[in-house]
């Protein structure tokens, strides 16, 4: 079957979230959709599944002009999706998940779950994905749980596969894995809508390439582009997308943590004994894959941890116990992974924001009274100096984008006399330029002598960044290995695989 | 209301040098985001909201009008009849509300013609006092519907002050009312610190600790060695002391009392306090994002009871006023007279901002001042009035009716 969109247009309100894009995939085919996070890829394919209607263009199913009123639509026309947050039942089987929404009854309305079983068994039998249909998603990893998706979307005679994001949540292995079922579903006949902002994966995988910037295609390079040529066409000038640091010239060891357990309220651990230290001037990255520790480990640093055992030193001062107030006083900057929830007060102007981790005392706060004056100058001066674009100081930060909320937070964080940073996740959803701000910001940050803990679900960064590596796995530190260590051997330890020599 | 309405710039990334054409199309549609803010901002929502909750109103003044009705009976063949009706029923509910709340133009002298206005402001200063407590609340993310059990608090502890203590009025009168403000305070501040302490949700803990406020006066006001009239078998103190009430502003052929200013001040002083000063920063922090708040280093527990307890002193204000000003005759458990809960619509039509408040407690002092002037001359059911008030709430809190109603775009989602 062969998909064509022709100049589809999205507008919301005045932002024109698609301006006129047309692309073409055939049966057999892959076609990578690349641009940056807000480009107007996941519009362009909600258009596509009828859960937005087009202002202006037409989607062709084999030159047949379709029109889908709601996903429904869509999927009895043969489009399947694979949502980046997957839409499974956790406490559903297999089975019971692939038949959701279309289920077959036998007499007096009886569930045929044997007719799904087998059918679940049949797709998964041809594309070798040794998938159990009897159990249950919540139990399987989530690289399986991707799976489950994509036998649901084949199930219904998906002849066109949108994959949004899908490599977001996978390690490196499962990402292969991937690639290798998207290479039999192309030879099967089935072509391919795969959306990404990773370069080396849409080199890899797709046939052709559609390159979308702020809501227009701005080119369609051939898959043999290169990395700076992708980048260059996705942000719109040339990027450079190595991080140039200097060796690091670590000094002595600032923070020292020495089994550390977190436990959560309902007594679940999810930190389990991890000892590391970090010295002064040198990056430890923290890799591992999205839910194995790391969201707690950064919390408990910062006091946010409710049941926390062991030690942590910084500085011979004991962090362990202490509110995080006196943990941001002994001298901590955080970078929270989730921006929006931790990092910001959307509804504040970007002058308020900065001022949200010193409202006790100076420069910003005297006899308890909000030093306007002071706060303003300060906001606009790290306005200009980190490039944060915004109308002005007193706009709300909801409204900036991505990138500049974040510069925003690393503005914040940077501007205070800091001991140690610790940045979780600092450049998810943000644009590659400001990636590359951001980057160079911690990199100067660590030459100035400051430890740094960077946790980050891209190896990539870890790669870039880190000066050790540390690998963490169901809560346990797998290893901690030189900054030079192959990918391959970092990707089997984020599978919790112990290389060998590498112990910590 | 100048506070923190600050013009919206929606504009998020300048474009660069070279689209020079997307700069004019960015710099036109910012200009339109900005009316498109300021039109189907809340400001606006409280507007339509009262103008949409008076045509209703204004409905089922004609359901009740008996001359309305009769002519309704024949509108085939006359008409203009029924439309006429229909005219003077309206516009003579409004009138009188306006008389009765505003300027009575048919006042036998000046000082009659002008007493109503001083009525609306006499009804108005409790309405604004316990509006400001719930709507700082609001604004740290607190729902607190504690408001009647504060005011009877703080109206008893003000009554006893003032009945048990012999002194000046220039001591009388403000030890009554800080102490009437303390005691409202820390029957708030109980509320917050049982969420702080415990996560008890505090629209349960304020409604409960309501009944054992109401039944707190009411055993103080039946025990002759606390609070009871000596002498007495009604639950009733006895009556205020010169002493320790509020004086009267305009003489004595008017009601208005100094509680007027109490609650001007009260306004400023909010206003300072949550867009000027370090605790009015932390306040709005926790109201809009708590996490961020408890990440940055701020202790949400802490805040919440700092709020309550400023919140409870600000509607415990409310309930010394009642008690120091409008009724003097001694404390009694109707003294909050529905203020507390009607300080809830008023904190939310005035979007929870001091100056909105201040807007909508005069509003709302007009149609009490206004609604028994209707009664009076037009013979329309006081409820009308509170039909009114309720349907503002109503549409305020489903903003998309009102704005499906006067077909206001709805943002999508992108």
């Amino acid at each position: 079957m062969k998909l064509a969109l022709r100049d589809v247009t999205k507008r919301f309100g005045t932002l024109v979230a698609n301006d006129r894009i047309s692309l073409t995939v055939e049966s057999g085919e892959i076609h990578g959709l690349l641009g940056e996070n807000g480009a107007g890829k996941s519009t362009l394919m909600n258009v596509l599944y009828g859960l937005y209607q087009a202002d202006e263009g037409e989607i062709l199913l084999d030159d047949k002009p379709v029109h889908f009123r709601d996903p429904g639509d869509a999927i009895a026309a043969g489009i399947g999706m694979v949502h980046q947050h997957f839409m499974l039942v956790p406490v559903f089987t297999v089975a019971e998940n692939v038949m959701l929404g279309h289920e077959a009854t036998g007499r007096f309305g009886i569930l045929d779950i044997d007719a799904a079983r087998k059918r679940v068994r049949e797709i998964s039998d041809r594309f070798g994905f040794h998938l159990d249909p009897d159990a249950l998603v919540e139990n399987l990893p989530v690289g399986i749980q991707q799976r489950v998706e994509i036998v649901k979307a084949l199930s219904r005679d998906a002849r066109v596969l949108v994959l949004d994001e899908p490599t977001a949540v996978l390690t490196p292995q499962e990402t292969d894995d991937l690639m290798q079922i998207m290479r039999q579903l192309k030879e099967s006949g089935t072509a391919i809508i795969f959306i990404t902002h990773k370069l080396r994966e849409i080199r890899e995988a797709a046939d052709r390439i559609t390159v979308i910037r702020r809501g227009a295609v701005v080119g369609e390079p051939p898959p043999s582009a290169s990395n700076a040529e992708l980048a260059a066409m996705m942000v719109g000038r040339p990027v450079e997308l190595t991080v140039h640091k200097d060796p690091a010239q670590p000094g002595p060891a600032a923070l020292t943590v020495r089994d550390l357990r977190v436990t959560d309220d309902d007594g679940h651990v999810h930190v389990d004994g991890v000892s590391f230290e970090i010295r002064r001037g040198e990056v430890l990255g923290v890799a591992g894959v999205q839910g194995n520790g790391q969201t707690e480990l950064t919390e408990a640093l910062l006091g946010l941890q409710a049941h926390v055992e062991g030690s942590m030193v910084l500085d011979d001062v004991e962090l362990r116990g202490r509110s995080v107030r006196r943990v941001l006083d002994a001298g901590v900057g955080f970078i929270p992974e989730d921006r929006q929830g931790e990092g910001l007060v959307g509804e504040f102007s970007i002058a308020e924001n900065m001022m949200l981790n010193r409202s006790h005392g100076k420069p910003f706060v005297s006899l308890g009274t909000v030093q306007q004056r002071a706060l303003n100058a300060f906001a606009q001066e790290r306005l200009d100096q980190y490039d944060i674009r915004a109308s002005g100081i007193d706009q709300h930060a909801a409204q900036l984008s991505g990138g500049n909320q974040q510069k925003v937070i690393v503005a914040r964080e940077l501007s205070r006399d800091l001991r140690l940073l610790v940045a979780a996740q600092p450049t998810r959803g943000v644009d590659v330029g400001s990636i590359e701000f951001i980057h160079k910001q911690i990199v100067a940050t660590r030459d100035s002598g400051v430890p740094v803990l960077l946790v980050s679900t891209e190896l990539d960064e870890i790669v870039a960044l880190s000066d050790r590596i540390m690998v963490l796995y169901r809560g346990r530190v797998v290893g901690i290995v030189p900054a030079g260590t192959p990918r391959e051997t970092l990707g089997l330890m984020m599978a919790g695989e112990q290389p060998e020599g590498s112990a910590a | 209301m100048s506070e923190d309405t600050k013009p919206p710039a929606p504009e998020a990334e300048r474009p660069p040098e070279e689209e020079q054409q997307k700069i004019v199309v960015a710099r036109l549609a910012t200009t339109r985001e900005l009316l498109r803010e300021i039109t189907t901002g809340p400001v606006m929502t409280a507007f339509l909201s009262l103008v949409l909750a008076m045509v209703v109103g204004s409905v089922m003044i004609l359901f009740t009008d008996e001359h309305v009705r009769s002519t309704a009976g024949y509108i085939g063949a006359r008409p203009s009849d029924f439309f006429d009706a229909v005219w003077t029923s309206i516009s003579g509910a409004y009138e009188a509300m306006f008389r009765g709340a505003i300027y009575n133009s048919e006042g036998l002298d000046f000082q009659a013609r002008i007493r109503p206005i001083t009525e609306t402001l006499n009804f108005a200063a409790p309405l604004i006092m316990a509006g400001l407590g719930v709507g700082l609340a609001f604004r740290a993310g607190l729902f607190n519907i504690g408001g009647r059990g504060q005011m009877l608090l703080a109206g008893a502890g003000a009554g006893w002050v003032a009945i048990n203590v012999d002194a000046p009025t220039a001591i009388h009168l403000p030890l009554a009312i800080i102490a009437g403000m303390v005691v409202g305070g820390l029957w708030g501040g109980l509320a917050g610190l049982l969420k702080a302490r415990t996560g008890a949700h505090e629209v349960i803990v304020t409604i409960m600790l309501n009944y054992v406020g109401y039944y707190l006066v009411f055993f103080a006001l039946s025990e002759q060695n606390i609070l009871q009239q000596k002498g007495s078998i009604n639950p009733k103190s006895a009556p205020m002391p010169d002493s320790a009430v509020l004086p009267k502003l305009l003489g004595v052929r008017f009601n208005l009392h100094a509680g007027i200013i109490l609650a001007l001040v009260a306004v400023a002083v909010t206003w300072w306090l949550l867009n000027r000063s370090a605790w009015g920063y932390r306040f709005r922090a926790v109201g809009a994002n708590p996490s961020a708040a408890r990440a940055a280093g701020i202790d949400v527990g802490r805040t919440y009871t700092t709020v309550m307890l400023i919140a409870g002193g600000l509607v415990g204000l409310a309930g010394v006023n009642q008690v120091l000003g409008t009724v003097t005759s001694g404390v009694s458990v109707d003294l909050d007279a529905g203020i507390g809960f009607d300080a809830i619509t008023v904190a939310l039509l005035g979007r929870s901002r001091p100056l909105g408040i201040l807007a909508a407690g005069l509003l709302f002092g007009a149609f009490k001042a206004g609604g028994f002037a209707m009664q009076a001359s037009e013979n329309i059911p006081v409820d009308i009035v509170l039909v009114i008030q309720s349907l503002i709430v109503l549409f305020i809190a489903a903003p998309p009716l009102v704005k499906a109603i006067f077909r206001i775009p709805v943002k999508e989602a992108a």
